[in-house]
């Protein structure tokens, strides 16, 4: 027989370990931000912006590598949120209870866990082997095949929260299906598609393992699509494993802008959806 | 009669113009819909291209033998298999008890106007990314396992029978147990929004009806919601298992890189995607770069049948909420 004080001890002990175990989780948070913003803001300066990648031993930036980083997540994205939110419109327009949707829905929640690396083996089969090289191109289809899933999955999740009455009434007036989402369901839903590619740009934009072997890499300034150009992710990935002092450092400030960015755009989408009223999509 | 064509032309042509639109837009989206289904079959089928000539080469032994050895072209997958599972399982080990406190905390525990923001912390670990969970394991996280925590684990563990073959050896910092503690911090904001949106889901009336018949909170929690919950809980934590066995970078940093199975949770090793990762761009031969595609394919299988596993147990709850 339990003691009523013994159950209480348990239950004061259990409820307590939560307690820490969040403590726990939230330390990790603490460190990570806390190790970014030591190591990084030292060697955050002018030439960051400003130069170019450096060799072993001599002072640069990383300008071209922000610059490629830009470049491809834009790229990225202007490709994939598309045709991610054209294919959320079927899913939630016109497909809503058909078949096929089931299955896509299903697929598209699987293809959003899916590790980014074989993404990354999939673009370079597909067209850097084509190619015969790498390129900056390449590196963007990948990403924009990871864009996909999250716009597919917070488009259908924001163009559903659209009353039916909305389309209803579009349609008395005599519009079509097509007339009725472009001129009154895309708009009625616009802070929540934003929100959607906002947190789509913020997941590719650290995505490392499938420019690996897309964009690959480049010491030098290049702005051409068809070549392979430099990038954040990569370069830190370079730099840090590295035995060179000046590129370590160069990858903690990298490490740095990225998460900055990330965790900005990340902030910014909950505020957008917190200001108009959106409940927050689900992306895991 | 005469005249009612003329009123009714441009506006017939109106309507043409519209449906026409009407059915290219549809076409449009039911396209890019299939796109979706055209990206996994199009992944699968580029995989299993890209690895016929090692699959073909080295048949099922591709799976069974440990060798890798570019030099004498010789690959087999089981090393890099056995190091994923292993830093997987250590993640696992580590991140859902974890994750499991963070969400009875706040959805019990927490004081409600604390909820939101500490929530919102979990989920910003979420948002870190997985480059950046590498290079700070590499360079805070290794050496403080290396000094303070792993040779407490050896003194400790190392003689005890059994067990303690798994944590003999020199501290070496970077190794499995490094990577998967890497890993557990990474999933641990998955599993935890996962659980603590089913705990969430637990009808009030049972809880009341618990706390009526005189249950502390803690018997509330673990005999009423847990049991509740229990599908969405196994769902989370086979999503974080997915997550685990597919990242890569993280991983990357910490393995140790080396293509050996070591009875030891301390020593370095190699999971599938920090194989492909390390050795894709300069793997030289034709059958060096289709063993590490095999390995892509090997690992794009394992997580897309533990994912799926996951997605379905979810769904049905999903539906069984929706219903209820």
């Amino acid at each position: 027989m339990r003691t009523l004080a013994r159950r209480r001890l348990t239950a004061t002990l259990a409820l307590g370990a939560s307690g820490v175990a969040t403590l726990i989780g939230l330390a990790f948070l603490a460190a990570i931000l806390w190790t970014l913003f030591s190591r990084g803001i030292g060697g955050l300066a002018w030439r960051v912006f400003t130069q170019t990648l450096p060799a072993p031993g001599s002072s640069g930036g990383l300008i071209n590598a922000i610059y490629g980083s830009v470049v491809m997540t834009l790229l990225g994205v202007l490709i994939g949120a598309p045709i991610g939110i054209l294919a959320a419109t079927y899913l939630s327009e016109y497909g809503r209870r058909a078949r096929l949707s089931v299955v896509i829905r299903f697929i598209n929640d699987v293809l959003l866990s899916a590790p980014s690396i074989v993404i990354g083996l999939f673009v370079y089969t597909l067209v850097v082997v084509p190619m015969g090289h790498f390129s900056a191109l390449a590196g963007a289809i990948s990403l924009a095949i990871i864009v996909i899933p999250v716009a597919v999955r917070t488009g259908e999740d924001m163009l559903r929260l659209v009353p039916q009455s909305m389309r209803h009434g579009s349609a008395a007036l005599g519009a079509q299906p097509w007339r009725s989402i472009t001129s009154i369901v895309y708009p009625a839903a616009r802070s929540g598609l934003l929100t959607g590619v906002l947190l789509a740009l913020a997941r590719v934009s650290g995505e490392t393992a499938p420019l690996l072997f897309t964009a690959l890499n480049n010491q030098f300034w290049s702005a051409k699509l068809t070549q392979p150009m430099a990038n954040l992710p990569v370069v830190i990935f370079t730099f840090a494993t590295s035995p060179y002092d000046d590129w370590q450092q160069l990858a903690w400030v990298g490490a740095l802008l990225i998460t900055l960015f990330v965790l900005l755009l990340s902030i910014v989408a909950r505020l957008i959806s917190r200001l108009f009223g959106v409940p927050e999509s689900r992306v895991e | 009669m005469a005249s009612a064509p003329t009123i009714t032309l441009p506006f017939a042509e109106r309507l043409r113009h519209e449906a026409r639109a009407e059915a290219v837009f549809r076409a449009l989206t039911v396209v890019c819909a299939a796109l979706v289904l055209a990206v996994l079959a199009g992944v699968i089928g580029a995989l299993f291209y890209g690895a016929w000539p090692a699959l073909s080469t080295f048949k099922i032994g591709f799976l069974t033998r440990t060798v890798w050895n570019p030099v004498t072209n010789q690959f087999g997958a089981l090393a890099a298999v056995y190091g994923t599972v292993v830093t997987s399982l250590v993640a696992m080990v580590i991140a859902v008890p974890l994750a499991f406190g963070i969400a009875v905390f706040l959805t019990e525990t927490c004081p409600l106007w604390l909820r939101g923001p500490i929530g919102s912390c979990i989920e910003l670990l979420a948002a870190v990314p997985s480059i950046v969970f590498g290079i700070w394991g590499l360079f805070v996280l290794a050496p403080l396992l290396q000094h303070t925590v792993q040779p407490w684990i050896i003194d400790t563990f190392g003689d005890l029978p059994g067990v303690g073959r798994l944590f003999r050896g020199p501290p070496y910092g970077i190794g499995m147990l490094t990577a998967g503690f890497v890993l557990a911090i990474m999933v641990l904001p998955f599993i935890t929004s996962v659980m603590r949106e089913v705990f969430l889901s637990t009808p009030r009336s049972l809880k009341e009806a618990a706390y009526g018949i005189g249950a502390t909170q803690w018997e509330v929690v673990w005999d009423v919601v847990v049991p509740n919950s229990r599908a969405g809980i196994i769902g989370g934590i086979m999503l974080g298992l997915g997550r685990a066995l597919g990242e890569t970078m993280a991983v990357t940093f910490v393995v140790g890189n080396a293509h050996r199975i070591s009875p030891s949770l301390l020593a370095p090793g190699t999971t599938i995607s920090a194989s492909i990762a390390n050795e894709f761009t300069e793997a030289l031969g034709p059958l060096y770069t289709s063993s590490l595609i095999a390995l892509g394919l090997l690992l794009f299988v394992l997580t897309f049948v533990i994912i799926a596993a996951a997605r379905l147990l979810l769904l049905r709850l999903e539906r069984r909420g929706s219903a209820a």
